[in-house]
């Protein structure tokens, strides 16, 4: 296998294999924000179990923070090497006429995703390792400590109507991103035509329902505690 | 018809090049976009000018030779047909074309509309082949059961005719259409077998080397392909690859 991973094959594989762990990731990460609309109790559960238990901790925590990482490392990378092999480009080039405007433009998808990224990071997960790590409180209570804290944080967050139009649209970017991306995951990991149809239907499904989800949530939160 | 032309101009690899207009009328639907040329370079040598040099050499869609990129496409705006087979009828009295050659890194422009597509035979010297035993002993292909249904693939990849448009469509220049092609004639066959793992490893190898860029799936070369090849093709070739790298 030695130089699988530097051949444009194996990077092909590498960029897929990490997408569906996003993929996983994110459909996991909605199952459990929807629950904050279907009940709060069930989502303060939720998150409670998924902040303190040691095997997400400790093991899909660092997981998803290299798989996001090599994700839109590589994603320059070869967007730097595809450009480089074209040095002069064409006067006149109709790309309309032969792939999607989604197909064409995922790095500037994945640029809009990385900033609600950093945003996001700033916004619940700096804060959310202070409390645990770095104040070591690990209780998940309330500082009144009548309940667990994570619904009021979440809700709270989604008062600002500045953060609700951030996320609308870095979601219809994320939903861009997976219109084209998520169908050529499958076609980079070499799914055959027979099964590729179903496969299709189904990641378009995905990448609009799930984004479509998120927004709903937001707004959700957004219009419930005004 | 009467016509404007933007056509790329470059005297040889160095230059720099430019697009330059020219105008050519009376020129028919019926004829073919490489007569249209043909017209235009007559022109150009009665004026005693470099008629603009292009490739060509079957003028029925088998060799591959013919190339451009017109208004934006390889092989123009018609589907599934190359340059020699595009009709005038596909334009309109007035239109103003563009005429580019194709372009990646790796199809350096040697004049004009002519590039060098050599490396896609230095990807094929690298592994597109089988090696037979031509003492006389050699078994009949008929004699060897094959699924009609892999026979069938097998030729719909043989059917690629090397043109590159397939590079100069995609937006990272990737040869991954080509390349997943070549593999998939052999892959499907019994006789491509014994050299399977080589010839993949090879020709992707040769591929990266040449510089073409990755494949990002935009299915751009499957649309603009004269011969329909299949993106089937490059999923074929990362199965192949990966098989591949797992035994060696
Ligand atoms: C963090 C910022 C991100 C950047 C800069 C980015 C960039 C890219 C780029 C440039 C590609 C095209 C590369 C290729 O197809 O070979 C790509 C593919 C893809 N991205 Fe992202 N992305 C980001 C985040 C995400 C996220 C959060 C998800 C999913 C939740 C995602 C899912 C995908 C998928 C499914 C593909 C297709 C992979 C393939 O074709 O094999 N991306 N990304
Ligand atoms: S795959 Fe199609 S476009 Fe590419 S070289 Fe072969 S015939 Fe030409
Ligand atoms: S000249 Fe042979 S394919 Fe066009």
């Amino acid at each position: 296998m030695s130089g699988f991973f530097k051949s444009s094959i194996g990077r092909k594989y590498a960029m897929a294999l990490s997408a569906f762990f996003l993929m996983f990731f994110l459909l996991q990460h909605f199952a459990i924000n929807i629950l904050s609309v279907i009940s709060p109790d069930a989502f303060n559960e939720a998150s409670h179990f998924m902040g303190t238990f040691w095997a997400v901790q400790y093991v899909l925590q660092p997981v998803l923070i290299f798989g996001v990482i090599y994700h839109f490392v590589m994603g320059f990378i070869l967007e730097a090497k595809n450009r480089s092999a074209r040095v002069k480009t064409y006067a006149k080039n109709n790309g309309a006429a032969n792939s999607s405007w989604m197909s064409r433009n995922m790095i500037y998808s994945g640029l809009a995703i990385l900033a609600f990224l950093v945003l996001h990071f700033i916004d619940f997960w700096i804060p959310e390792i202070n409390t645990k790590f770095i104040a070591g409180d690990m209780t998940g209570l309330l500082p009144n400590g009548e309940g667990f804290r994570y619904y009021e944080e979440l809700a709270h967050k989604f008062e600002n109507p500045l953060r609700v139009g951030a996320y609308v649209i870095a979601f219809i970017f994320l939903s861009l991103h997976l219109m084209h991306g998520f169908s050529s995951a499958f076609q980079s990991a070499g799914a055959s035509s027979m099964r590729k149809e179903k496969l299709q239907l189904f990641a378009k499904v995905y990448s609009i329902f799930i984004p479509l989800g998120f927004i709903f949530i937001a707004l959700f939160h957004h219009f419930n505690h005004h | 018809m009467n016509l404007t032309l933007k056509i790329w101009r470059q005297s040889n690899a160095q230059d720099k090049g430019k697009m330059v207009d020219y105008k050519v009328t009376e020129i028919s639907e019926h004829m073919s976009f490489l007569e249209m040329m043909d017209v235009l370079n007559e022109q150009l040598i009665n004026k005693g000018e470099e008629p603009v040099a292009f490739d060509h050499d079957c003028r029925e869609g088998i060799c591959g030779m013919c190339s451009m990129f017109i208004n934006g496409e390889a092989h123009g705006p018609d589907r599934g047909v190359t340059t020699c087979q595009l009709h005038m009828r596909m334009f309109k009295d007035g239109d103003t074309i563009t005429i580019e050659p194709f372009r990646a890194k790796a199809f350096p422009v040697i004049k004009d509309l002519v590039v060098d597509r050599s490396s896609f035979d230095r990807i094929q010297h690298a592994g597109g082949y089988i090696s037979v035993n031509t003492s006389g002993n050699t078994q009949d292909a008929n004699g060897i059961p094959i699924s009609k249904h892999a026979a069938d693939e097998a030729m719909d990849a043989a059917t690629c005719i090397g043109c590159g448009a397939c590079v100069a469509s995609c937006k990272n220049a990737s040869a991954m259409l080509f390349v997943g092609a070549k593999v998939s004639q052999y892959a499907l066959l019994p006789q491509g077998q014994v050299e399977a793992v080589d010839r993949v490893q090879n020709m992707v190898a040769q591929m990266d080397l040449e510089g073409f860029g990755n494949c990002t799936n935009t299915g751009a070369c499957e649309v603009e392909c004269p011969k329909g090849i299949s993106l089937e093709n490059i999923a074929r070739m990362n199965r192949e690859f990966l098989s591949a790298n797992v035994k060696s």
